[in-house]
């Protein structure tokens, strides 16, 4: 079930590059496994974070300072594109991201982030780009607000930017609903609709392979 | 304003409408999910840590590829790897859930294996935890990758709660030249659109090449919708389809495939239904396409040249491609073709069916790899890789000096520790040449099976259409 999101201010972290993909962002031999949970975070942007010897990589902005504490990063288009590992949201959850602030995500990232808790705004790039210009001013100690209640972001310099976010979704990270329990509420439905699927498409329902 | 008609997208979101749960967001029905061994188990012991079970086992269908190596015998099966495997299979038995198991027809890339076993159908919604899940769309079903909160989800529910997308319509317009594949219209439209252009979009394929062609080539198509950005690609349904699925062992028979054609040619878009964007491509100025850099976006023709940054104006995008060029060890302005490579990998959920092997065999036929390559040829499926066997293509292969594997993802996202070598350069069928995909810094081209089959002969990307024959 995912934590509640409710008010941030924070750190914020610019990684501008478009196209950051999933794999970039968490490695698939880093996923295999079904006790993986709770080790990702150091593995998050492996390949960006540490050098070909181990070591970390001191121009990654997230193995500087104050960026090493940042817990909202904000991103280039099209961040998350790719793979649709979970993983990745999870990587980053783990190293203490609560939201990302970009101009367009991956679709299935996007939806990912929401089921974890993790609060992925959109909004124009201009909007974006101001912000990490901003970021990079104060060199990362002017802290990042955000009011989801409000649908707020506050700038290092004070500046209000109201974004827009689906209400199911607001409300679902506000009290941070657990989508299957409440799905589970409709079971009625879900089987009345399969009962007279059954007799409108008889071969959804009854796919046996012939002998 | 006059009234337009439903496009095929429309048509299958209504028909799998529960429950509306707000002007944009709906309840749909899951009519198929597909697990595989990497995120299989994990959903199963998931929900059975909740308390919960699975609601229809018999609409789930499950079967290793990820994690399983593809050497011969499956030697070199990772402990991990093999942990998956037995996992699966404890949980789907325990389950009800039907897996086709690892040297059994029915085996495979799960996205080879859904519409090769009738699985897939016109009008089915069918999600699966993988990105390419949209490949079903090729067989005019509405398929989508999802993560794993919401593959426990569906597991628990059979329904999954998704807001409505935009629509794209791509219409790829005359008659493919001599060389060119569906893997090149594919690329070529993303380097045309941006990795982004299909974002938040479901995209249907259209137009005269698309009807022309098979229905393996479809699949490959709507394979890399999610490379342009979107979660779902189409293309409406037709005699080809329905004559691909005939037959088929999960397909219905008699009666119910009567019944089940009629409702699939209500399906396409009506001739008047409008899209939120058009984009048409003329497919006879296409050339074979190979990739230069590291999102799927950075495309060129084989005959071409690698793009110069200092051309870019953009100062982003032209930082963008200095990335790339140096990840890729690349110079500006060199022409692709001629670029030495390292290894060729011919397989992947994008490129491993039949007709991808037959069209890579044609190349390789009486000819040798090139010493300093190392090619595999890797089936999508158990039975691709005995229907080629029965054609003779595996012994045309290790004639010519490539390996013949077993079915599997492999090398296309190394998770089962099948890698290409730091700093070496891959040509490869597959879908993505993202950093470090096949391996810590491996260099990966992405390219048609024709164009693999060429590179691993030359020694190096080279153009299949000036090859003698």
């Amino acid at each position: 079930m995912p934590k509640p999101f409710n008010k941030l201010s924070a750190i914020a972290a610019p990684i501008m590059r478009s196209n950051i993909d999933t794999d970039v962002i968490i490695r698939i031999e880093r996923l295999v496994g079904n006790s993986i949970r709770g080790t990702l975070g150091k593995w998050a942007f492996g390949a960006l974070r540490y050098l070909p010897n181990g070591s970390e990589n001191p121009e990654f902005i997230l193995n500087r300072e104050p960026y090493r504490q940042a817990e909202i990063l904000v991103t280039g288009p099209n961040f998350g594109c790719g793979s649709s590992r979970e993983g990745a949201v999870w990587s980053l959850q783990e190293m203490g991201i609560r939201a990302v602030i970009g101009s367009s995500f991956g679709d299935i990232f996007f939806a990912n982030c929401f089921q974890n808790g993790i609060l992925p705004i959109i909004v124009d790039k201009a909007i974006v780009d101001s912000l990490a210009a901003e970021i990079e001013l104060t060199q990362g100690a002017g802290r990042v607000g955000i009011d989801l209640e409000q649908q707020t972001i506050i700038s290092p310099t004070g500046k209000q930017v109201r974004f827009e976010i689906d209400p199911r979704r607001r409300e679902g990270l506000l009290q941070g609903l657990d989508e299957v329990a409440l799905t589970l509420q409709r079971d009625d439905e879900i089987r009345a609709f399969q009962a007279s699927d059954r007799a409108a498409r008889p071969w959804i329902h009854f796919a046996r392979k012939s002998a | 304003m006059a009234s337009s008609g439903r496009t095929m997208l429309a048509k299958i979101w209504n028909q799998h409408v529960i429950a509306r749960l707000s002007d944009d967001t709906d309840l749909l029905h899951i009519d198929r999910h597909l697990l595989h061994d990497l995120g299989g188990s994990r959903g199963l012991l998931d929900l059975k840590g909740r308390g919960l079970s699975v609601h229809n086992p018999e609409l789930t269908f499950a079967t290793p590829d990820h994690a399983i190596s593809t050497a011969p015998g499956r030697a070199g099966t990772s402990k991990i790897g093999q942990e998956l495997l037995a996992a699966l299979r404890v949980e789907t038995s325990a389950s009800g859930i039907q897996m086709f198991d690892i040297d059994e027809p029915g085996q495979g890339i799960v996205h080879v294996i859904g519409p090769e076993l009738g699985l897939s159908l016109p009008g089915c919604v069918i999600v699966c935890g993988d990105s390419h899940t949209c490949t079903h769309g090729g067989l005019g079903a509405l398929a989508f990758g999802i993560g794993s909160s919401e593959l426990t989800h569906v597991l628990a529910t059979q329904a999954l709660i998704q807001r409505r997308p935009n629509t794209m319509r791509v219409k790829f317009e005359g008659k493919l030249p001599l060389g060119v594949t569906a893997k090149d219209l594919i690329l070529a439209l993303i380097g045309h659109v941006g990795a982004a252009g299909g974002t938040g979009y479901a995209v249907e394929y259209a137009g005269s090449a698309i009807r022309e062609m098979p229905v393996e080539g479809r699949l490959t198509i709507c394979n890399l919708s999610i490379e342009l950005g979107a979660k779902v690609g189409m293309v409406a349904p037709d005699e080809k389809t329905f004559e691909y699925l005939r037959g088929r062992p999960y397909a219905p028979e008699g009666e119910m495939w009567d019944q089940a054609v009629k409702a699939w040619r209500e399906l396409p878009s009506d001739a008047d239904a409008r899209f939120d964007h058009e984009v048409s491509i003329d497919v006879t100025k296409i050339v074979p396409q190979v990739t230069w850099g590291i999102s799927p976006e950075h495309v060129i023709g084989v005959d071409g040249r690698i793009p110069d940054p200092k051309e870019i104006d953009d100062p982003a995008r032209r930082a963008a491609f200095e990335t790339a060029l140096d990840y890729m060890g690349l110079q500006a302005g060199a022409a692709i073709a001629g670029t030495p490579v390292d290894w060729v990998f011919i397989g992947s959920c994008t490129n491993s069916r039949l007709s991808d092997l037959r069209a890579a065999a044609e190349v390789a036929r009486g000819r040798k790899v090139a010493p300093s390559v190392r090619a595999w040829i890797v089936p999508g499926s158990e039975t691709v890789k005995r229907d080629a066997m029965a054609e003779g293509l595996d012994t045309v292969f290790i004639d010519a000096g490539f390996e013949w594997r077993e079915p599997g993802c492999s090398m296309c996202l190394a998770a089962n520790g099948e890698t290409v070598a730091p700093g070496q350069r891959s040509v490869s069928t597959s879908n993505r040449n993202f950093v470090g995909r096949q391996g810590p810094r491996a260099r990966t081209h992405l390219a048609s099976p024709a164009t693999a089959a060429a590179a691993a002969i030359a020694g190096a990307i080279a153009d299949v259409r000036t090859m003698e024959r």
